[in-house]
C-alpha cells in the first residue's frame, strides 16, 4: 500500500511537468527563446552556450563541439520535456556544478520553450 | 526601415556615465574583492559564481567581437561607428571588471574565441547592410541585459547580484539607443527585461 502512495506522490510531482510542456506553444516558445535564452545560445551555432537543435530527447552534454562541465557530461541526463522543466526551472538544483544559472520562472515561458525546442529539434536546419 | 543616426551618434550623456560607471563598479563590486584578502583562498566556496561570472565575461568577448565585425564591415555610417565604438569600449571595460573579480577569487578568466569563429556564430556573411549590424547588436544587447537578470537569484555573494543588474543596466541603456537609431518604437508594456 505504502508502495502505491509513493507512486501516486511521485506522479503527482510528475504530471504537472508533463502536462505543463505538452501543452507549450512552439510559436510562443520561439519569441520566449529568442528573447530569454538568445544571450548565450543559438539553434545551430556553440556559443556561450551550447547549440539547441537537436536537443530536445539528446543526451546531456551531447553538442558537438561544445565544451561542457564535467557535472553535465557525467550527469547521466536525457533531455526529456520534463527534465528541460526542472532544469530551466533550476539548472543547479538538477545538476549541481553545472555551468549553466539561468533561472526561467514562469512555468508557461518553460512549456512553451520547450515545445520550440522540441519543434526545432525535429526539424531539419 | 529608418535609421535614425541622430539618436545614436549622441554620445555626450553615455559617455559621462560610462566615465561615472566604470569607477563605482570597481569600487562598488571589485571593491567587495580587492578588500577581502580571504577571497583568493575561498576558491572553492565561490566556484558558482567563477562560473557565472566566466559565462558574463564570454558574453563580453562576444559583444566586444560583434561590434568589432560591424566597425571593420566599412557598412557603418561615420556617427553610428563613434557609437559602436564607444559601446564596445563599454563592453572591454565589463570584460576588464569581470577579469579581475574572477582572478581575485581563484578562478581562471575564459579566453576569447577567434574572430574568425565570432564572425561565424553571430552570421556576420549575412550582413549586409547598417541596419543588419544594428540588429545584431540590438538582439545581442537585449540578450545578455536579459542573462544577466536571470542568473542574478544564483549568485552566491549577493556583492555579485548587484554586478549583474549594474551589467544588465548598461546593455539596456545599448539596447534602447539602438532601438532609437533603428527607428523602432519602444515597449508599450512596463517590465520589458528579465521577466
Amino acid at each position: 500500500m505504502r508502495r502505491f502512495e509513493i507512486i501516486a506522490v511521485l506522479l503527482s510531482l510528475a504530471l504537472p511537468a508533463t502536462v505543463a510542456h505538452a501543452e507549450g506553444d512552439a510559436a510562443r516558445g520561439k519569441v520566449v527563446y529568442e528573447d530569454r535564452c538568445g544571450g548565450c545560445h543559438a539553434l545551430d551555432a556553440n556559443r556561450v552556450g551550447p547549440a539547441h537543435r537537436g536537443v530536445y530527447g539528446r543526451k546531456a552534454g551531447g553538442a558537438p563541439g561544445y565544451d561542457y562541465s564535467l557535472a553535465l557530461s557525467r550527469s547521466g541526463l536525457v533531455w526529456t520535456g520534463a527534465n528541460l522543466d526542472l532544469w530551466l526551472r533550476d539548472p543547479r538544483a538538477l545538476v549541481p556544478g553545472t555551468r549553466m544559472a539561468f533561472h526561467l520562472e514562469d512555468p508557461r515561458e518553460r512549456a512553451d520553450v520547450i515545445a520550440f525546442l522540441r519543434a526545432s529539434s525535429a526539424a531539419k536546419r | 526601415m529608418t535609421l535614425n543616426v541622430s539618436t545614436l551618434a549622441n554620445p555626450g550623456r553615455r559617455t559621462a556615465l560610462r566615465a561615472g560607471g566604470l569607477g563605482v563598479l570597481s569600487v562598488a563590486a571589485i571593491g567587495v574583492l580587492a578588500g577581502a584578502p580571504g577571497m583568493a583562498r575561498a576558491k572553492d566556496a565561490h566556484s558558482g559564481d567563477i562560473d557565472i561570472l566566466n559565462i558574463a565575461l564570454g558574453l563580453e568577448h562576444e559583444a566586444i567581437a560583434a561590434y568589432q565585425v560591424g566597425a571593420q564591415s566599412g557598412l557603418l555610417q561615420k556617427p553610428v561607428l563613434a557609437v559602436a565604438v564607444q559601446f564596445q569600449g563599454h563592453h572591454k571595460g565589463h570584460r576588464d571588471a569581470l577579469i579581475g573579480a574572477i582572478t581575485k577569487l581563484g578562478g581562471t578568466p575564459v579566453q576569447p574565441k577567434s574572430m574568425n569563429d565570432y564572425a561565424m556564430s553571430l552570421g556576420a556573411a549575412s550582413i549586409k547592410s547598417q541596419a543588419d549590424i544594428l540588429h545584431l547588436a540590438q538582439r545581442l544587447e537585449r540578450g545578455a541585459a536579459n542573462a544577466y537578470l536571470g542568473v542574478i537569484p544564483s549568485f552566491q555573494d549577493r556583492a555579485f547580484a548587484q554586478v549583474s543588474a549594474r551589467l544588465a543596466a548598461d546593455e539596456v541603456m545599448h539596447w534602447t539607443a539602438l532601438t532609437g537609431a533603428l527607428g523602432e518604437a519602444l515597449p508599450t508594456m512596463p517590465l520589458t527585461f528579465g521577466g
